[in-house]
């Protein structure tokens, strides 16, 4: 069904203006519990670029990610004020269902965590859950050569996930993520368990993923977001109310925000005058 | 703050280097000891097993025949016999007692452990089960007898009821263990993936828990095949019937087990009774055993988590 759906968006944007937005993102107000996370932060993620989250720990830059595949709803405290609009849709409306979202908007996680099944299923496991039926080899071959990980592993596709190294794991689990063709893909942390050259491959791998996938990225790693992101959003924690509350502070294109950072706070983290 | 730092490192390379392991020191002797007193103390753990099997092979083992296995038990003043009925019984009706309590245990396991952990509902059924999982057999007899025999009169079905209600706690926290040990993650990534909570039970949580599941149920059936206070009061013992006969599984009737044969046989005077009754003892424990064997072997993965 998301494969019916995916084509269907407007592939006519212009490169050289600014793409078309496929996420826009109003965080208001967003609780856990009686806890303010997050407030007053608004990120449009556009389609075909990576953007980046970056910020001190606690800066709820993870929650915000996580907003937008609705994965903080299997937190019972949690509450959203605000909107997140895919593809013109608030996906918060009373109607959505949350399952449906993350259907299309796909998660890789910060600890690799493929399932205790072989590699083969690990990857075919959405399609079988989408019920998708018509060459399920020929689509995890595709997966698994899309996440740069075909070759290290043809020959052993009835192995368990979990034999294999971190970053192999991690990039099975985006072959498990785009397997079933999301249209974004949400990377939360997805480097921070591997050694560098792991870390190089998955963002090389990133590159060519941009291609096909929109991505949005939460990196503690201030060159990881230099390297890889076209955007980038810099959110810092607002202890002034008792709280640890996390919030935009500058979202710009990411030579922007590097070479002339808007904020004094933007300015001080990238020189890394405290972290 | 560096100074004190530096001059306490001085001195310290003045004195001599002693690296040398000091038998006289007290340190050392009661480690030593100590290693040794709970090595000792393990291996001894393991006397009591090693004694009681070694006595059943003694005694029992020279009674080990074709016949127990196909003839029923003999009258005091008669040689020979066997004991077939009562394996058939023991495994009869821990089967069905397995039937009973495993699916009720696992998804009464399902809602401890995933759907609502923390839930009122969990805690007080929680506490429950752990009180039932410490209860005397006997009261399970006892209890299947006021409910069930008193209305009915003795049958297997009952001796059935009698032993899952004695598995049932054990299922059920085996199973919400082995539930609770799936990685949080993995659920996380199968809810990621677009699954429902029930998908996320169904696809992962349960067959990356399986093997740790089946592990509690064998050792759940293990325990009921060595229980004999229930099935005094519910199943009594028929020492010539057959439970399975004809074609026929007769549930609404007395049968025999193991437990309760070696009850009632080793109270005879007569040898071959008595003989019986070890052959009949060994051939339990062998029973006992393999179930735990298989458990064992279960509980190892496939795919690790």
């Amino acid at each position: 069904m998301s494969q019916a759906a995916e084509p269907s968006t407007g592939q006519t944007e212009n490169e050289a203006t600014d793409r078309q937005v496929v996420i826009d993102c109003s965080m208001q107000k967003l609780f856990y519990g009686s806890f303010l996370a997050v407030r007053d932060s608004r990120i449009q993620i556009h389609k075909g670029e990576i953007t980046a989250f970056i910020g001190p720990s606690g800066c709820g830059k993870s929650t915000a990610l996580r907003c937008i595949n609705r994965m903080n709803d299997l937190i019972p405290s949690f509450r959203f004020e605000g909107h997140v609009h895919f593809r013109g849709e608030d996906i918060y409306a009373p109607s959505v269902d949350p399952v449906r979202v993350r259907r299309y908007i796909g998660m890789v996680f910060q600890q690799p965590n493929p399932f205790a099944m072989s590699i083969y299923k690990n990857v075919a496991f959405g399609l079988k859950l989408n019920r998708v039926k018509d060459d399920v080899p020929g689509r995890v071959e595709k997966a698994l050569r899309g996440a740069a990980l075909w070759d290290e592993v043809k020959d052993k596709l009835n192995q368990s996930g979990l034999s294999l190294s971190g970053g192999q794991q991690q990039r099975l689990c985006i072959a498990r993520a785009i397997a079933t063709e999301p249209e974004v893909l949400l990377m939360d942390e997805p480097c921070s368990a591997l050694d560098p050259i792991a870390t190089r491959k998955i963002e090389e791998l990133m590159q060519e993923l941009k291609q096909r996938y929109t991505i949005a990225i939460v990196t503690h790693n201030l060159q990881q977001a230099q390297r890889v992101a076209d955007r980038t959003a810099f959110m810092y924690v607002d202890s002034s109310q008792g709280g640890r509350t996390g919030y935009l502070v500058e979202y710009a294109h990411t030579r922007q925000m590097f070479e002339d950072p808007k904020e004094e706070y933007t300015r001080q983290y990238i020189r890394g005058e405290f972290s | 703050m560096t100074s004190p730092d530096s001059q306490s490192s001085q001195g310290a390379e003045d004195q001599p280097l002693d690296l040398n392991r000091n038998f006289r020191d007290r340190r050392t002797l009661t480690s030593i000891a100590l290693s040794t007193l709970t090595t000792v103390v393990t291996i001894l753990a393991c006397i009591p097993l090693f004694s009681v099997l070694a006595m059943l092979a003694w005694r029992g083992g020279k009674r080990l025949n074709w016949a127990i296995f196909t003839e029923t038990p003999p009258t005091g003043f008669e040689t020979g016999g066997g004991f077939g009925n009562a394996i058939m019984g023991t495994l009869v009706m821990v089967g069905i007692a397995a039937v009973m309590s495993v699916p009720f245990g696992i998804l009464a396991a399902i809602f401890l452990a995933e759907l609502g952990p923390k839930s009122k509902t969990a805690t007080v059924v929680r506490f429950c089960i752990k009180v039932l999982s410490g209860f005397p057999s006997i009261l399970a007899g006892v209890f299947v007898y006021a409910t069930i025999v008193l209305a009915m009169g003795y049958s297997a079905f009952a001796g059935s009821i009698a032993l899952s209600v004695l598995m049932l706690p054990i299922v059920v926290l085996t199973a919400e263990e082995a539930m609770k040990m799936v990685p949080a993650r993995m659920k996380e990534a199968a809810a990621g993936m677009g699954c429902t909570r029930t998908q996320v039970v169904w696809k992962i949580v349960l067959p990356t828990a399986l093997p740790g599941m089946l592990t509690g149920v064998m050792l759940a059936v293990a325990r009921a095949a060595g229980e004999t206070a229930p099935l005094l009061f519910t199943a009594m013992s028929s020492p010539q019937y057959w439970i399975f006969e004809d074609g026929k599984l007769k549930l609404d009737e007395p049968a025999s087990s193991l437990a309760v044969l070696i009850f009632n046989l080793s109270s005879s005077p007569y040898d071959n009774l008595l003989e019986l009754a070890w052959a009949a003892a060994l051939v339990l424990v062998l029973i006992v055993l393999f179930f735990n064997i298989v458990g064992q072997v279960l509980s190892r993965r496939k795919f690790k988590t």
